[in-house]
């Protein structure tokens, strides 16, 4: 009967749930049993409090937020069992697939929605679930005074829950959609204040930006159609394992990377992610920082198998990261705005991820590590950030600020925590992450190691510069303050969040990384780091090197920003830092490459479609109109006519089958 | 003394033989038939007062009951009962009990419950709102309040569309020509009289009834012409005969053969409204109570369809080269000219008539698949269709201007602003006829379309591309309805829409939400109608 897509409901009475046989690319996939089987829940938990906040309407004004930060821990407790039930099974009995339903049926072509239950989704799942229910009770103090606060929840609720479809789906389409999901979430909360045409401008250009992204996804899912046959991951990776045609391959690859792109700010379509930081604080930090930006880190970490086959793809994608390391480095050097520096850290540090998981085995479980770390550190000090906005009439200038460790001590204790783990100073997370990352990077042969090794390298150098220069500028030197304001510690339920979050990014790294904890937690999902890889420069030398370079930019920022006077108004500077406070005129690029010729593509097509299409569509329509008014008449009212119709058809299609005949 | 005589019972000829019946495979069928006898007894013995509520019950309970006893029919298929002359060994009356039938008979009884609720509305008033107890006098009048108290009331339109309903699950089931002629007159009878039993703009609605008749009595003609020349090139009626003396038969009897069996079809295509057969359509669906035409174009539909499979796919099957382009021809004239003509029409009813044109044309190219899936697609549009304009039609009936329907296109603007419930799902069902995604009219469109693409040949391909730019051409009529209901302002001597009682808006509801279901989870009728779509012989 062909293309009929069927949507059967996922009651839990008709759930069903068995093994799919999902085979990933290193082994077979379990079937559910016990708490496991229930981990459909950890989507629908958040999204039944999306349905709750949005249909209900006011009448659920006063209890949503409460009730939204109540679902998303329930999400997180599920999360915690599911990793429970997984760490009670061997390492290749973890992966687990369930079946949700028959999704769509087309003649050959069959998807089942299902979710993939491994080591890789888990990781994200507690991820997702713990720092976003921290964030949910952050926001009950952030957004208090909000009028629209349940919407807020809604939309965040929304997010969750897409945010988990995206990491849980066991095909590609069904990552589509949560992918499409958590775009649609970010679009509504970057532009939840669109009563400011600025911020609902912000929300457009990521939507924009994001579409080019998704493009690619789609387009890589049809082609991966059209090859395999099928876009469900175990039948896909397996086939790109093992015979696969490898220009096929680059193509999905590099489709894939654009899709990446577009989510995770990557260049070339980094630009809408300092704009977006429009949204509320909260948003910046659980979206644009710890969730939504890691997945197109994700999605390249997932597709291993077919970036392996696709080498091509694979260099593009560590070029890419290389390029948007240093990117985002460089534009942090010069933001004031301290969310649009953080913004341009968190481009920086996907950057990071995205080098390594383009360097194969040797870096997927460090781009999910650093991933994770920086999911803690970075949406702590965006929490942070969020809480010294809070105290200073939510101005953003970092010139502004300073000298705020004595009046948010709690806030600037928390930020620093955060601040060390970025720079990468053991025994803080972000150095068991990130230097294993530059470590990773000088691994291989000819001028590789040397180029990307050393674009990491020089990115941890400049990472230690901007970040402490926005530690310093804020939380030390000189007070800047504008005369209205009178900085003050904000409340428990804002605090607690950026507390736990700081714990995290302190002990978190240790725990899982030097014990070797994380990489084989990964392993049978990421393949094992291949024996006797070696960095071209030994890797006690390198890991001084980096220290040396993290310190030196350390203390530049200590000489320009906490000893010296930091003016109040932007000096002109040189040109470089004009370039990186326009965001090295990526808008202009951009404008100048896409926008003039697509409004000149725009114009002449609607000529184009006034003078050509709707002539002929209007022509076209005329021709019915008027033989449709003629036929009319032939429809007369009268018995006699009628029946004088039926007997001339009669006759004239008896002649015309004794002609043909 | 001679021996008295023993008492002759009474007893059919020698030559012909009764074969065994099955009741059960035929019970649906009875109990339809015996709801309609008991509802002729209660209009004559049942107390005014409560005949209404005695019928509608007893309607809606037979046509369930029967509905019920499919399931039991349907263990008892494949049989093929009736007289047979003893000598020749031929069958004269024959039903064939088999998927298809039993699927029309079923589609039928749920399509008659949500008939039969729409036709029992009566808005608080005594009988009927759609029916007049006496055809002189007008709505509300003095004349026609004291025709109500002289027991002038329209609760007999139960019983008549029972005796419809009847004729309707009878029409696909018999398996040889005369006994489609009767099942085919029993059918069109009732509806004749219905037709005319219009409250309001009575002389229209008489005026319909009254063609219908005379240009149905004139199709009758045609099919009996037609069966006259088939019994004379067959020697039988019976459509197993006619199928085997066709592929037995010498090349020169065409003569009689061409002509018969087009002739015979065309008495079937007058029921569908297939042009050049159509005329009476667009004035009959003006002209008789809006229940009714709902009624008629969702139940006569699926009955005649479910004729023409059979003569088709069983009786004339082998002769299928000489016929399939007549119908060819018919099935693109059926699509152009009614989407063509649906364009310029300025009444609610007429537009929703050449729209029951077009579709019957659509469902002709499935027809003309000539293949198993074809089957299936025609059976799933026909129940798709049916539910959808069941509903289109109730919700006419309660759009009203001074308490008579306002059925003029340009009464219906700005509706959506002050109703935007009923008119939501008014043009959610305009959605379904135009085949948009989600609604079952493209799942229906889609089946007929891919089942003559894949198996009807070149001929088939033109057929689904005529088909889709037909389609393509009605999206516009049905936009314009919703345009005019969202997008304009309302004139100041505004619509209102009258609250219907819960029967109405139930089978609304059903009519709507099928349409909806059916296009979002087609699956399950979709295996229903594929299973069904075997013909036993």
């Amino acid at each position: 009967m062909g293309t009929l897509v069927q949507t059967l409901a996922s009651s839990s009475s008709t759930l069903s749930t068995y093994a799919a046989g999902l085979a990933t690319h290193e082994g077979e996939a379990h079937a559910a049993t016990g708490v496991t089987a229930y981990a459909w829940l950890l989507v629908a938990l958040p999204l039944l409090g999306a349905a709750v906040l949005l249909l209900g309407g006011r009448r659920t004004d006063r209890f949503g937020p409460v009730l939204a930060t109540a679902l998303s821990w329930g999400a997180f407790v599920v999360g915690a069992l599911v990793f429970l039930a997984m760490l009670g099974r061997g390492a290749e009995d973890r992966a687990v697939g369930i079946n949700l339903f028959d999704w769509i049926a087309a003649g050959s072509f069959k998807v089942s929605a299902g979710l993939l239950v491994d080591q890789l989704s888990m990781v994200f799942v507690l991820l997702i679930t713990f720092v976003g229910s921290l964030i949910h009770v952050y926001s009950i103090g952030y957004m208090e005074h909000d009028a629209d606060k349940r919407r807020f929840f809604a939309y965040l609720n929304l997010f969750v829950a897409a945010m988990l479809l995206l990491v849980l789906a066991n095909s590609y389409l069904l990552l589509y959609v949560g992918w499409e999901g958590v775009g649609l979430a970010s679009y509504l909360l970057i532009g939840f204040w669109n009563y400011n045409p600025a911020y609902a401008t912000a929300a457009n250009k990521a939507f924009v930006a994001n579409r080019v992204g998704d493009f690619g996804l789609s387009i890589a899912i049809i082609v991966m159609f059209f090859h395999f046959g099928a876009v469900d991951f175990a039948t896909v990776l397996g086939a790109a394992g093992s015979n696969a045609n490898q220009g096929f391959m680059t193509a999905i690859g590099l489709m894939l990377l654009l899709g990446a792109c577009g989510k995770s700010a990557q260049f070339p379509l980094q630009s809408w992610l300092g704009d977006a930081m429009a949204g509320p604080t909260p948003v910046s930090a659980l979206i644009h920082a710890a969730t939504m930006v890691t997945a197109g880190v994700y999605l390249v970490v997932r597709s291993a198998p077919i970036f392996e086959a696709a080498p091509t793809a694979q260099l593009v994608v560590v070029i890419v990261g290389a390029i948007t390391l240093l990117f985002g480095a460089i534009v942090g050097c010069a933001k004031d705005d301290i969310k649009k520096a953080l913004a341009a850290s968190t481009m920086s540090q996907i950057g990071y991820m995205m080098l390594a998981a383009g360097l194969g085995p040797v870096g997927y479980a460090f781009a999910i590590f650093h991933l994770l770390m920086h999911g803690f550190f970075k949406a702590g000090m965006f929490l942070g950030a969020g809480s010294v906005m809070h105290g200073m009439n939510d101005q953003v200038d970092m010139r502004r600020f300073g000298g705020l460790s004595g009046a948010m001590k709690i806030t600037w204790a928390t930020f620093a925590v955060g601040w060390l783990a970025i720079l990468g100073v053991p025994p803080f997370s972000g150095f068991w992450s990130k230097d294993k990352i530059i470590e990773a990077a000088f691994i291989g042969e000819g001028w590789r190691p040397w180029v990307f090794g050393l674009a990491a390298l020089l990115g941890a150098g400049i990472t230690a510069f901007y970040m402490s220069r926005l530690f310093f500028m804020t939380f030390h030197g000189k007070k800047r303050w504008t005369d209205d304001v009178h900085p003050h510690e904000s409340g428990k339920l804002m605090t607690v969040p950026m507390i736990v979050l700081a714990v995290g990014s302190a002990f978190l790294g240790l725990i899982l990384g030097p014990t070797g904890l994380f990489t084989s937690w990964l392993e049978p999902v990421t393949g094992a780091e291949p024996e006797g890889a070696h960095p071209v420069i030994p890797v006690p030398v390198l890991m001084a090197l980096t220290l040396v370079l993290v310190a030196a930019g350390g203390a530049l920022a200590w000489l320009r920003y906490w000893r010296d006077e930091v003016p109040v108004t932007a000096p002109a500077g040189s040109l470089i830092t004009q370039a990186a406070r326009k965001d090295l005129y990526q808008d202009q690029v951009n404008e100048a490459l896409l926008m003039r010729p697509g409004i000149h593509l725009t114009r002449s097509l609607v000529f184009a479609d006034s003078k050509g299409v709707d002539g002929a569509a209007g022509g076209l329509a005329a021709l019915v109109g008027g033989t449709s008014s003629r036929l009319r008449k032939l429809q007369n009212g009268f018995a006699r006519s009628y029946a004088l119709t039926m007997l001339a058809g009669v006759v004239a299609i008896l002649g015309a089958l004794w002609v043909m005949s | 003394m001679t021996a008295v005589a023993p008492l002759a019972l009474p007893t059919l000829p020698a030559a012909f033989q009764q074969s065994n019946v099955d009741y059960l495979a035929i019970l649906p069928l009875l109990i339809v038939f015996g709801t309609a006898l008991i509802g002729v007894l209660v209009e004559a013995f049942a107390s005014r007062e409560r005949r209404h509520a005695i019928q509608v019950t007893l309607a809606v309970a037979g046509l369930l009951a029967a509905a019920a006893a499919i399931i039991l029919a349907a263990k008892h298929q494949g049989l093929t009962m009736g007289l047979t002359d003893g000598s020749t060994n031929r069958q004269l009356f024959a039903l064939a009990i088999d998927g298809p039938a039993l699927f029309m008979q079923a589609t039928i009884l749920l399509l008659g419950v949500l008939g039969v609720l729409t036709m029992a509305e009566r808005f608080g008033g005594v009988g009927p709102d759609a029916f007049t107890p006496s055809g002189a006098s007008t709505p509300g009048s003095a004349t026609e309040t004291a025709a109500a108290r002289a027991g002038a009331l329209t609760s007999e339109v139960f019983p008549l569309t029972m005796f419809a309903i009847f004729g309707m699950m009878l029409f696909p089931t018999t398996n040889d020509l005369i006994g489609m002629f009767v099942a085919l007159e029993v059918l069109s009878l009732p509806l004749y009289i219905l037709s005319g039993l219009a409250r309001r703009r009575r002389l229209l609605s008489q005026e319909a009834s009254l063609k219908y008749f005379l240009l149905g009595a004139f199709s009758s003609a045609f099919f009996l012409f037609g069966t006259a020349l088939l019994y004379g090139y067959a020697g039988s009626v019976y459509f197993g005969d006619l199928s085997k003396a066709i592929a037995a038969g010498p090349l020169a009897m065409n003569g009689l053969l061409v002509p018969g069996a087009f002739l015979v079809f065309v008495g079937l295509l007058f029921k569908v409204g297939a042009v050049p057969f159509h005329a009476w359509t667009p004035d009959v669906y003006q002209g008789a109570p809006t229940p009714v035409t709902g009624f008629m174009a969702a139940c006569t539909k699926a009955a005649a369809f479910g004729a023409i499979l059979r003569l088709g796919y069983v009786g004339l099957d082998t002769g299928r080269w000489e016929w399939t382009n007549a119908l060819v021809l018919v099935a693109l004239l059926t699509m152009v000219v009614g989407s063509v003509l649906s364009v310029t029409q300025t009444d609610m009813k007429r537009l929703l008539a050449y729209s029951s044109i077009a579709h019957a044309g659509f469902i002709l190219v499935g027809v003309l698949a000539f293949d198993r899936k074809g089957v299936g697609a025609v059976l799933f549009y026909i129940v798709a269709y049916g539910f959808s304009t069941i509903a289109a039609f109730a919700i006419v009936s309660l759009v009203r201007q001074n308490g008579a329907e306002a059925t003029h296109l340009s009464q219906w603007a700005g509706l959506g602003k002050r109703y935007p419930v009923v008119a939501g799902a008014f043009a959610f069902l305009m959605l379904a006829f135009a085949g948009i995604p989600l609604t079952s009219g493209f799942v229906s469109k889609f089946g007929v379309f891919s089942a003559a693409i894949g198996t009807g040949g070149a001929t088939g391909t033109v057929l689904a591309i005529v088909g889709v730019l037909c389609s393509a051409i009605t999206v516009f009529v049905y936009a314009r309805v919703i345009v005019l209901m969202f997008f304009s302002d309302a004139p100041d001597d505004a619509v209102e829409v009258v609250i219907p009682s819960v029967s109405t808006t139930f089978s609304i509801a059903i009519g709507t939400l099928a349409t909806l279901a059916l296009g979002v989870l087609p699956s399950a009728l979709l295996d229903l109608a594929d299973r069904a779509s075997q013909f036993v012989r």
